[in-house]
């Protein structure tokens, strides 16, 4: 239950972390908040020979809220970006996904950047990414490029990012004023892994009783491969916010294929997502 | 030990409760072993070692973070404090002097995580409801309590901490 040995390098500048991911990078890994990688590193099921540790590279732990976008940079941790109440005035469902993400103290030291970029099917967010069309801000020896958060994730734990690459930042795509939103999940205990999740963006028009819905997304936790979205709105459009949400449980069960695991059937979780989705709906528009 | 990589050490020095350490360790050294082994503060416990069982648990910078999830290379500079920086058996912290009149213990091995969580948790929070306390606390396992007691010394170490707080002593 120990790391096997590997060389420890902590740039200063995003320059040089680049630099060392370029020379190590085949045979290293990035080091942000640890708290996937190291009990990773604790169980030997890794052992790569280098850790580039990105915590103190300058410049990567701020949060910036624009007309467009909520942008979080590689070090931001997710208690941060939990408690930044400029985030959660213009885009709620950051708050609300990170509410479930694992426990306080996991939350202080992980990074939000850095779940995404381990891609874990049971990550909220992941799921976050693709549920507001995010942006990736990815660098390396190559220079910069961006990825939609829809071509990012290629299966668990695997993503487009090449082993000299980091991901920068991520910008999460503001919602327009109309979209109300919610996440929930079900776990066996609060934050542990969930047996499925789910958030939504729910797009609505009017006000008070008499508004409808105009079209509503959702995306996915523990229950796909990768983070998915399933478009709802040709079941909800039209529907009072009072709604049952007829319609929705089809959907999304023909829409995901859970794994079975000793706490969940597959069947289990199929049923638990359509349900979480139909609680999610209701909670986004009330 | 015969790879290059396991012979490089490097100097960490830490602020741990109020005193600077300096030691030569491996990178892949965790903080917890760091505390445990190098500095002989053996009052953090060591359980699952991969941040499920949480009494491992450390105030860094004031905030809990699992120690078995950290290196000792990674919270250089960094203010750390253990269970035995929040009192001592006469001069018991808050949190530890509800755990004894709650009966928050039973074998004791799951209490320090418990302690720095909570210490932290109504630092932040000084006046929970009990929602609030049991999920405060569901980061960290103990499987002898059954955790009812446990859940009574969060709300009454946040009632010590505010009596403490209105008396005009501010430990």
């Amino acid at each position: 239950m120990k790391p096997a040995p590997f060389v420890h390098h902590s740039p200063h500048t995003l320059d040089e972390a680049v630099e060392t991911l370029r020379e190590v990078g085949h045979d290293g890994k990035v080091l942000a908040g640890g708290q996937s990688l190291i009990p990773v590193l604790n169980m030997r099921l890794a052992q790569p020979a280098h850790l580039v540790d990105i915590n103190r590279v300058a410049g990567l732990d701020t949060i910036t809220v624009t007309d467009h976008f909520v942008r979080v940079g590689a070090t931001v941790r997710h208690a941060a970006l939990q408690r930044h109440d400029d985030a959660y005035a213009v885009l709620p469902v950051l708050r609300q996904a990170l509410n479930n993400v694992a426990h306080p103290a996991i939350r202080n030291r992980g990074t939000t950047v850095g779940s995404i970029a381990h891609a874990d099917a049971a990550g909220e967010m992941p799921s976050i990414a693709v549920l507001t069309n995010a942006v990736m801000e990815v660098i390396g020896p190559k220079g910069r490029r961006e990825v939609a958060a829809g071509d990012f994730f290629e299966g668990p734990l695997q993503t487009v990012l090449e082993a000299d690459e980091l991901l920068e930042a991520v910008r999460f795509a503001r919602f327009g004023p109309s979209t109300r939103t919610a996440f929930l999940e079900s776990a066996r205990r609060h934050g542990d892994y969930a047996l499925a999740g789910v958030g939504v963006a729910v797009d609505v028009e009017g006000e008070g009783s008499d508004a409808v819905v105009r079209g509503a997304r959702a995306a996915y936790v523990s229950v796909t491969d990768i983070p998915v979205v399933i478009d709802l709105t040709e079941v909800v459009a039209g529907q009072r916010i009072s709604s049952s949400w007829d319609g929705v449980d089809e959907l999304v069960q023909a829409g995901i294929a859970p794994e079975a695991d000793i706490h969940a059937s597959s069947d289990y979780r199929r049923v638990l997502a359509a349900e979480l989705t139909r609680r999610a709906l209701t909670g986004a528009v009330s | 030990m015969t790879t290059e990589t396991s012979n490089t050490t490097v100097e960490v020095t830490l602020n741990v409760n109020g005193v600077a350490h300096t030691r030569e360790v491996e990178p892949r050294r965790l903080l917890s072993d760091f505390l445990r082994h190098d500095l002989r503060l053996t009052g953090t416990h060591v359980g699952c070692e991969h941040g499920v069982c949480g009494t491992c648990t450390v105030l860094v910078d004031g905030d809990p973070m699992r120690s078995c999830l950290m290196f000792a290379v990674s919270a250089q500079d960094a203010r750390i404090t253990t269970v035995e920086g929040l009192g001592t058996q006469d001069d018991m912290g808050p949190v530890q002097q509800a755990f004894v009149e709650c009966h928050g213990l039973q074998c004791g091995f799951c209490t320090p995580g418990f302690v720095t969580t909570i210490t932290a948790f109504i630092e932040e929070n000084p006046d929970p409801t009990s929602e609030e306390a049991r999920e405060a606390i569901s980061g960290n396992l103990c499987r002898c309590t059954g955790y009812q007691n446990i859940c009574k010394a969060v709300l009454r170490a946040a009632e010590i901490k505010r009596e403490g707080a209105n008396g005009g002593d501010g430990a």
